[in-house]
Formats: C-alpha cells, sequence, structure tokens
C-alpha cells in the first residue's frame, strides 16, 4: 500500500464522518482546521480507520497525532509491521 | 446514494461499519420521508452515549418514527433522575432510557464478604435503580432499563459464575432480581443487553481500548446492534411493531412442490434433514401464533393442493392456524392486499417470507409499506432473519395477545357469512350481537392503556396514555370514561372501544375515542355514543365537542362525526372540532343489544 493510496482512502473517510464531499484533506489538516473535529468525531473518525485498514491504535500513539501527515506516517508503520 | 442500498444497511444482519461511516448520508435521507410517531427520549447515560443517540435516531427514522433527544451530562444518569433538573423537567420526555452497564455498578463483593452481605449489596444495588424509576415517576413516562453485562475479566475464572463472590454470579443474580421489581410496575421495560453482549461475544462487546480512551461502555462495532435492539423495544412500546406473518408455502412451509410432488412427497416432519428443518421453522410460526400474532399464507398453487399440505400428519401448522389462506394463481401483492381487507390490519402491520427473491421483489416494489425480509432461498436461514429482524417485538404478553388470533379466525368466518344476506343491516343482526358499555374498571386498565397505544386507524385523536396518565384518567371526577365489550354468535370480541371525554363547564370535549380493527364495520361505534350521550345528559352535559386529528392513518374516521349529525365548527389544515347539541338526540343503535346490567 502506497502513501498515495492511503492518503486517498483516509480522505474518503473524512468525507463520510464530516459529511463534505468535496472536503479536501491536506498533510497538514488538524482539529482546528475542521469546525467539527470534536473528541467524539475524532473516535469516529479513528475507529473507522482502524475499522478500513485492519489496524488498532495504541492509546499513547493517538494524543501525540498533530496532524493528518503524522497520522498517515503512523498507519504506514503499521501496515508494514503487520 | 441509493436509498434502498442504505435502507438495507439498517435492517438485519445489519451492516456496522457502514452505518457508522456514513452516519449522516443515511440520516439526510430518512429525513426527506414523512413521519407517523414523533417521540422524546431522554438518555440518562452511566457512560458515554453520544454515538448510541447518532445510531438510534437512525433507526428509529427508519422505522417511521421522528425522535427528539435529550443526552444526560456524561455519566449522570443517577443523579439526573434523582435531583431537580429544569433542562429535563422542560424536555417533557414520552421515554427515558437509562444506558447503564456492570461498570455502574457500586456495591461490589469482597472476596471475604459473608453470604448475607452478599445478598445486602444485591439489594442496595436493585435499591438504587428502584429510586431512580420512583423519582422519575414525576415524568408520567415509559422507562427503558439496560439490564446488566457480564464483565470481560473473571477473577475467578469458572467459578465466578458459581460461587458467591463472583462478579459473574453478581450479575445473574442482579438481572433477576432487577426484572422481578421491574415486572412490579408497568411502564419500566428491561432492554436485555446481558442477551445482546452474548449474541454479538463479550470479546466484540467490549472495547477496553475505547472505554478507556472515550469511556463507551460498549465497542463502537456493537453501538448500532445496540441501537437496533432498543429500536426494537422502542417500535413495542409506541405501538409500532408488525402484528401479521405472510407465508409462502411450497420450499418455504415445507420442503418440495406440493402439486408436483403431493402431500406423500413433501418434506416435513423429521424423517430427513431438510424435513426438520422445515418442521422447526413451522413451530416457530407456531409460536407466533400463540403469542398474538396473525398468520396467513399467500402461496401460487391451486387451494386444494396447498390445504392439503396442511393435512400431511406431521404438519406443526394446520388450517385452523391461519387467519387468511391464499393460495391462486393472481399476483401475490394483489392477495396480500385483499389479506390486508380481510383481516383488517395495515399493509404496514405485515410482514411476508417467501423463498423465492422474485417475488419478494415483486411484492417490495407494489406494496412498499409492508416489510419483507431479505430470508434467501435457505429454510435454515429463516428463523434468524424473522427474530432478529425484530418484527413481532413486544412490550408485555397479555392474555389478550394470546387470544387475539383467534378473533381474527372468527371475522373470517364473518365474511364469509355476509355474502348471503340480502342488506348489510341484516347480516348485522344475524350476529346476534351484545354489549357491555360501562365506565371505566379496574380489572379493564391495562387493556385500556394498551388500546390506546396501538390503536391507529379507528382513533380519533390518536392521544396515547402511559400506565399513570391512564390512572389520573381513571380517578378524575371531571371525565366521561367508558369501554365497551362486544360479543357475537361467533365469540366474544373482549374490549373493543374507549371514549374518554372531558367535561368543562357544561359541555364535554372528546379527547379519545378508538375502536380496534376487530370490529370495524359492526356499527359499535353508534352503540358507544348513545351510551356517551346518557353519561353527559346525567352530567348534565348540554354540548358535545368532537376532534378530528389526522394522522397517517386514521382517514377512516375523518369524517365520523359528520355522519353523526355534528356541525363542523372549526377547521384547522386537515384537522376539525365538531359541536352537538345534547338535548335534540335520538338514539342511533338498533343493531347491537346493549346489556349494562
Amino acid at each position: 500500500m502506497d502513501r498515495e493510496y492511503m492518503f486517498n482512502s483516509v480522505q474518503e473517510i473524512f468525507r463520510d464522518i464530516f459529511d463534505d464531499k468535496e472536503l479536501i484533506v491536506t498533510n497538514g489538516t488538524n482539529s482546528d482546521e475542521i469546525e467539527d473535529w470534536d473528541s467524539l468525531n475524532h473516535i469516529n473518525l479513528v475507529s473507522a480507520i482502524e475499522k478500513e485498514f485492519n489496524i488498532r491504535f495504541a492509546l499513547g500513539e493517538l494524543l501525540s497525532l498533530k496532524d493528518v501527515g503524522t497520522m498517515i506516517d503512523l498507519m504506514l508503520e503499521k501496515f508494514k509491521n503487520k | 446514494m441509493d436509498s434502498k442500498e442504505l435502507l438495507k444497511w439498517l435492517s438485519y444482519p445489519i451492516d456496522s461499519k457502514n452505518i457508522l461511516r456514513k452516519r449522516k448520508t443515511i440520516k439526510k435521507n430518512l429525513l426527506s420521508r414523512n413521519f407517523s410517531y414523533k417521540v422524546k427520549i431522554a438518555i440518562l447515560g452511566g457512560s458515554t452515549t453520544s454515538e448510541i443517540k447518532n445510531i438510534l435516531e437512525l433507526f428509529l427514522l427508519k422505522n417511521d418514527i421522528k425522535p427528539y433527544f435529550y443526552e444526560s451530562k456524561y455519566g449522570q444518569y443517577y443523579e439526573e433522575a434523582l435531583f431537580e433538573n429544569k433542562n429535563l423537567d422542560e424536555f417533557k420526555p414520552d421515554i427515558i432510557y437509562i444506558h447503564s452497564t456492570h461498570l455502574n455498578i457500586s456495591n461490589h463483593v469482597e472476596i471475604n464478604c459473608t453470604a448475607s452481605e452478599v445478598d445486602c449489596a444485591i439489594e442496595r444495588e436493585v435499591d438504587k435503580y428502584s429510586s431512580i424509576w420512583r423519582a422519575l415517576d414525576r415524568f408520567n413516562c415509559n422507562i427503558i432499563q439496560n439490564n446488566f453485562d457480564y464483565p470481560v475479566d473473571r477473577n475467578l475464572g469458572n467459578l465466578d459464575g458459581y460461587d458467591i463472590h463472583g462478579k459473574v454470579h453478581f450479575i445473574n443474580r442482579l438481572n433477576l432480581e432487577l426484572s422481578d421489581c421491574a415486572r412490579k410496575n408497568n411502564n419500566i421495560f428491561i432492554h436485555d443487553i446481558n442477551y445482546l453482549a452474548s449474541q454479538i461475544g463479550l470479546t466484540n462487546w467490549f472495547d477496553r481500548s475505547l472505554w478507556y480512551q472515550a469511556k463507551y461502555a460498549v465497542s463502537m462495532d456493537s453501538i448500532p446492534k445496540l441501537a437496533f435492539n432498543l429500536s426494537k423495544l422502542i417500535n413495542a412500546i409506541i405501538g409500532n411493531s408488525k402484528k401479521c406473518l405472510v407465508l409462502d408455502l411450497d420450499n418455504t412451509c415445507w420442503g418440495g412442490v406440493i402439486g408436483d410432488d403431493g402431500i406423500c412427497g413433501i418434506d416435513i416432519g423429521v424423517d430427513t434433514t431438510t424435513a426438520n428443518v422445515y418442521t422447526d421453522f413451522q413451530k416457530y410460526a407456531k409460536n407466533l401464533k400463540d403469542r398474538g400474532i396473525i398468520l396467513c399464507v399467500c402461496s401460487k398453487n391451486d387451494l386444494k393442493n396447498a390445504k392439503e399440505g396442511f393435512e400431511h400428519p406431521d404438519s406443526v401448522l394446520t388450517l385452523s392456524d391461519f387467519s387468511s389462506f391464499k393460495a391462486n394463481w393472481r399476483p401475490k401483492y394483489e392477495n396480500i392486499l385483499s389479506i390486508a381487507n380481510e383481516v383488517n390490519i395495515g399493509i404496514d402491520s405485515m410482514v411476508f417470507v417467501d423463498d423465492n427473491p422474485v417475488e419478494r421483489e415483486i411484492v417490495m416494489d407494489k406494496v412498499p409499506s409492508i416489510s419483507v425480509p431479505n430470508v434467501g432461498s435457505d429454510v435454515i436461514n429463516f428463523i434468524d432473519h424473522i427474530d432478529k429482524g425484530g418484527y413481532f417485538e413486544l412490550p408485555n404478553l397479555s392474555s389478550d395477545d394470546i387470544d387475539r388470533s383467534v378473533y381474527y379466525q372468527d371475522n373470517k368466518q364473518r365474511l364469509e357469512q355476509q355474502a348471503v344476506f340480502k342488506s348489510y343491516d341484516n347480516f348485522l343482526l344475524s350476529l346476534d350481537m351484545e354489549s357491555e358499555i360501562k365506565t371505566f374498571s379496574n380489572l379493564y386498565i391495562d387493556r385500556i392503556t394498551q388500546l390506546t397505544n396501538k390503536t391507529n386507524q379507528f382513533n380519533l385523536t390518536t392521544k396515547r396514555y402511559n400506565a399513570s396518565e391512564m390512572d389520573s384518567v381513571y380517578h378524575s371526577d371531571t371525565h366521561i370514561k367508558i369501554y365497551g365489550r362486544l360479543k357475537d354468535k361467533f365469540g366474544d370480541n373482549g374490549l373493543v372501544s374507549v371514549i374518554i371525554g372531558n367535561i368543562v363547564d357544561s359541555a364535554c370535549h372528546v379527547d379519545v375515542w378508538l375502536m380496534s380493527c376487530r370490529v370495524l364495520q359492526r356499527k359499535m361505534e353508534l352503540a358507544m355514543l348513545d351510551e356517551l350521550i346518557n353519561h353527559c345528559k346525567k352530567r348534565k352535559v348540554l354540548e358535545l365537542f368532537g376532534y378530528y386529528y389526522k394522522s397517517s392513518k386514521n382517514e377512516m374516521v375523518s369524517s365520523m362525526y359528520m355522519g353523526f349529525g355534528f356541525e363542523l365548527v372549526k377547521r384547522d389544515g386537515l384537522d376539525t372540532v365538531w359541536r352537538l347539541n345534547i338535548s335534540s338526540y335520538e338514539k342511533k343503535n338498533k343493531l347491537i343489544e346493549v346489556l349494562n346490567g
């Protein structure tokens, strides 16, 4: 799985969760930029990603994610080690 | 997105992944419909409830219910129930859902506790909930209470369920005591998350990580399943469950084709593997019938052949189990319409089971309000689709439910008789109808409350009452409240009609006028009107005001008051208000003998 493919899938998940078909996600996108990205939607987002890619984040990992780019880096890492 | 596809995700077997991910799209799609029911639901949570509320909303919308929600502050189910709470007071809930789980148990058993200390802990825990229910009495509403799921870890291993110090043992006893206590109140309904968790599997039911991160007591994947289960209970409480199961015959009630294979060739009984499966399916249907669900047949067959199938010595179902039996070569949707007419229920109260996907598709297409579970073509899965689909969920077992299917069969005999009479009144006279119309008595209050909650067609105001609201009417001096029972030569129809009128000065305002659909077209309403007027005269009432509030199902009574000679005094959209001067009233009932002695 390459980074671009994963990026597009993550963007699709964002579009579903935030119900915005035109939403563009970049490496720098973070919770300040998306109005509805509160703690409850964050959980929904993470759950959907875990389900889609069949991976699980550890508790500490989620706290350190500052934007979408670092999230995808972490996901790629998990995918490699699977 | 195709709305059929979205609806499929919300039907058994539900698609949790898509429901969670596309929740907002689904909601938008469902909101474009019209809704028969509006319900205010307060969720009092012992853990996070946000996504439970969101997903519950989808299932309710799908079931024709527009919900309005109140959510307690995180974990405050106990405090918000017990102490003054202005927001909840203002919200005026119809239903309160208490989402507590084993994580909310506050009386724990230590390893050195004595047996009586364990008893005491269980008692204290049950007391906590009964005090919540008592405090919520102030809302006069229905309460849904979770029972307790098992914890995922059990310190004592297998001993945990057996020794009095085990958590599993504690929860088993707690659940029994909680049910015993809940049964004493008829507005409390237990939501069985213990069974649900077993069905899902404890490992999948609870997600430690999600609990620590977001304080959800249920895994994300299980939330749609919990919401689905909960929506069925809400359906049952508000009288929105299905009432009638319509069955195909060949390869549904038995294996093979009766027309080709004959009575000796069909698969039923215990002799072969597949015969056993059909037999068990028939047993399942029979059990549904025994608890009040109407069974009907809709099959493409010659009538004679079709009936012969149930004469098979191993057939569990017999001809007398069916309230309507349609076996012919007309399209099935036509037969379904005539079944609805014959047993007198709405199409949206019916569930159709057929092994043939083409037949299912046509029926779904032609009569979209009927439920057609996607049962597949293998009978082994049919029970799961009916059972887990939750179509026939019921709030409690009343003895009336158990007798009901008998009445519908009597109704069929009546229709057959009708054909040979000159006039309809002649036919009605031949039924030797006898009625008892009296003021409410304690004996019938449960049945009366039940009728107000599930009668949709002959119901002028569709005003619903819960047990405590009905209790206040029962004890009120300013209300005329009468019920009617109807008997005829085919049997006793039981308590079938209710009128509640509110007396203000010298006028009586009819808040409730309803009649069970099993006695429509019997002119029972005239006998009820006569009695209502009698009561009015005794109470020196001079004017009677009738109200008609339009719902999606009560068109049949939109001009009832006009037919009685009331004058229209107000029109508000499709709702109307009617007035009758009592002094000039003449008795209208000539067909039913009223015995009030």
